[in-house]
């Protein structure tokens, strides 16, 4: 096809992927959206068949055919609660796809290609495949720098997510700064040293382990509660290594895109690093804010806590006008999702008013819980952000707590001293009575006692999340 | 490809940026998850690039390798991406 023809097709495709994230805006639209997207994907991907350089496609269709199976099986397989866990892998196999599409440009770049359609595009070009301009050597090398980070540091993400091999804490041993420092600088130089024509072969292969050793070494440190930052920064790293890509090969397609979701992985950062009130240094670094002198699981709990059975809280909902439930990463945890649907039906059905107050950074990324309450047919609409349910808690009844800890922390609030001084917190203290669904006073990843289990107007309601939240529909439907 | 090509494809990398600042901010909370996979699938759009080495058609077998490992990267990418997404959306839909 033409040159000319195969551009504008790009340029139809990336007003396609506007026009879908455009739809991504109203949970109405969301699904045509995403179509609109898919269908500009088609049409660059056809577009791109034509193009002459492309002469056999044996390998071509073998590699569709095998990743389209992979993809497929993975999107109808994952389960709601492992929603993260599948958009790390996802972001690790795009920068794997950018990496390996830098390394096969550094091939044609540097050996003498053969074959038609190098051939034609060398003619085409009007010089020999061998050496090229300085200015696309320097977009390999920082597109296989961005892609290898990508690839190696989602795969430890996903990996933390899914407590696979390796727990979720934080790893890291004495000097590993120094050694990821000392990586990075390397890798620089190689870029540098490769887009002048130093020791190619040697030092390009060099820069891809390096970067995909600074990817392993990036994420390692990183505890588990931090990962809503990580994956969203991830996603950044995906769109920034496509836009790379498109610089090597002066694809336009590729550079919109790519830039795009450079954006809008940026952007998903700063709503999670503000959510937590952490610089995103402070959370790629791994300090956690200087604490003061820290205080005692002890000394706020004791004695003050009190335990409620079921019934006893059924009693008091039955009572209630208005009830606010608060989800965390417990209630993915325990796939509690429908029972927590089963019990807003129950208590609608007796005309108390429910809501859901999401904290930003509930669950582990960015609008995990809406997902989860979505699978159990909640609607969006009783879904409230933080900003607009805290006002309300004064005029609630109840409270109800699910597996969520340090968002509802009162010290965040008051205790100048604390850790997570100035995070932004859901205001459930404020509540008639807080209803506290937990398998034990155990802290939350923040490593903190939570004041608000010991509130004079909190109750506790010990146990698994799921097996709390039927007790109470069966204690409400009793009575 | 010359500086000045560069710096045009440049010019519109910026733009896109911000045209990509101005569209994300408007997409809701409760919209994030989905918007994170799809925009992976559509950042996908390296199966152009892969495509591209995968069909070469020469004998280096370096470029074929990495070539193919790069479709079925960016295949997952696309196909995974934009099928969950679309099962999560069909939840949000659906009232």
């Amino acid at each position: 096809m033409n040159a000319y023809v195969i551009e504008f097709a790009y340029l139809v495709a990336s007003a396609l992927f506007i026009l879908g994230i455009k739809g991504l805006t109203k949970p109405k639209t969301a699904v045509r959206g995403n179509q609109l997207a898919a269908m500009g994907m088609l049409v660059a991907l056809v577009a791109t068949l034509t193009h002459k350089e492309v002469v056999s496609f044996e390998w071509i269709i073998a590699g569709i055919v095998l990743g389209a199976a992979i993809g497929a099986v993975l999107a109808v397989k994952v389960q709601m609660t492992a929603m993260p866990q599948m958009v790390a892998a996802l972001n690790g196999f795009g920068g794997g796809a950018s990496l390996f599409v830098a390394w096969a440009e550094f091939e044609k770049a540097t050996q003498p290609v053969s074959g038609v359609g190098a051939l034609l595009s060398a003619l085409n070009q009007q010089s020999g495949s061998v050496g090229v301009e300085t200015i696309t050597l320097v977009a390999i090398g920082l597109t296989v720098l961005i892609g290898a980070v990508t690839l190696t540091g989602s795969l430890v993400a996903f990996a933390k997510l899914q407590e696979f091999v390796i727990s979720g804490k934080p790893i890291g041993f004495k000097g590993m700064q120094v050694i990821t420092a000392a990586l990075f600088i390397f890798a620089l130089y190689a870029v540098w040293a490769v887009s002048q024509g130093m020791h190619q072969q040697a030092l390009f292969i060099g820069l891809v382990a390096a970067a995909l050793l600074l990817g392993l070494l990036l994420v390692l440190p990183i505890g588990g509660a931090d990962m809503p930052v990580v994956i969203a920064l991830l996603n950044s790293y995906s769109g920034i290594a496509a836009s790379a890509a498109g610089f090597i090969m002066g694809n336009t397609a590729l550079i919109v895109t790519g830039a795009l979701v450079g954006a809008s992985g940026i952007i998903l950062t700063k709503i999670m690093c503000k959510a937590m009130n952490r610089s995103l240094t402070n959370v790629l670094f791994g300090v956690m804010g200087a604490s003061g002198p820290t205080i005692s699981d002890d000394e706020v709990y004791g004695g003050k806590v009190k335990s409620a059975g079921a019934e006893e809280i059924a009693m008091l909902l039955e009572s209630a006008r208005r009830v606010v439930i608060v989800p965390g990463f417990g209630l993915a945890m325990s796939q509690a999702q429908h029972a927590v649907r089963d019990l807003a039906d129950t208590l609608e059905a007796m005309g108390v008013e429910v809501e859901f107050a999401i904290h930003p950074v509930a669950g582990r990324m960015p609008g995990h819980m809406n997902v989860l309450l979505a699978e159990a047919e909640i609607s969006y609409d009783k879904l409230i952000e933080m900003e607009r349910i805290n006002p309300t808690f004064e005029q609630t009844d109840v409270a109800i707590v699910i597996g969520a800890n340090d968002v509802t922390n009162p010290m965040a609030r008051e205790d100048k001293g604390s850790p997570i001084y100035g995070m932004p917190i859901l205001n459930v203290d404020k509540a008639r009575t807080v209803v506290v669904i937990k398998r034990s006073l155990s802290s939350g990843f923040a490593g903190l006692p939570n004041p608000l289990f010991a509130a004079d107007n909190t109750l506790m309601l010990f146990g698994d999340g799921k097996k709390a939240v039927l007790d109470l529909i069966g204690a409400l439907k009793e009575s | 490809m010359t500086p000045m090509v560069m710096m045009l494809l440049f010019a519109l990398f910026v733009i896109a940026v911000f045209l990509g600042v101005e569209l994300i901010n408007k997409v809701p909370a409760t919209l994030h998850t989905p918007l994170m996979s799809g925009s992976n699938a559509i950042s996908g759009i390296t199966i152009v690039g892969a495509v591209l080495a995968a069909g070469h058609g020469g004998d280096n077998t370096v470029l074929t390798i990495v070539g193919f490992l790069a479709v079925v990267l960016a295949t997952i990418n696309v196909v995974g991406g934009f099928l969950v997404t679309n099962r999560m959306l069909a939840m949000f839909k659906r009232k």
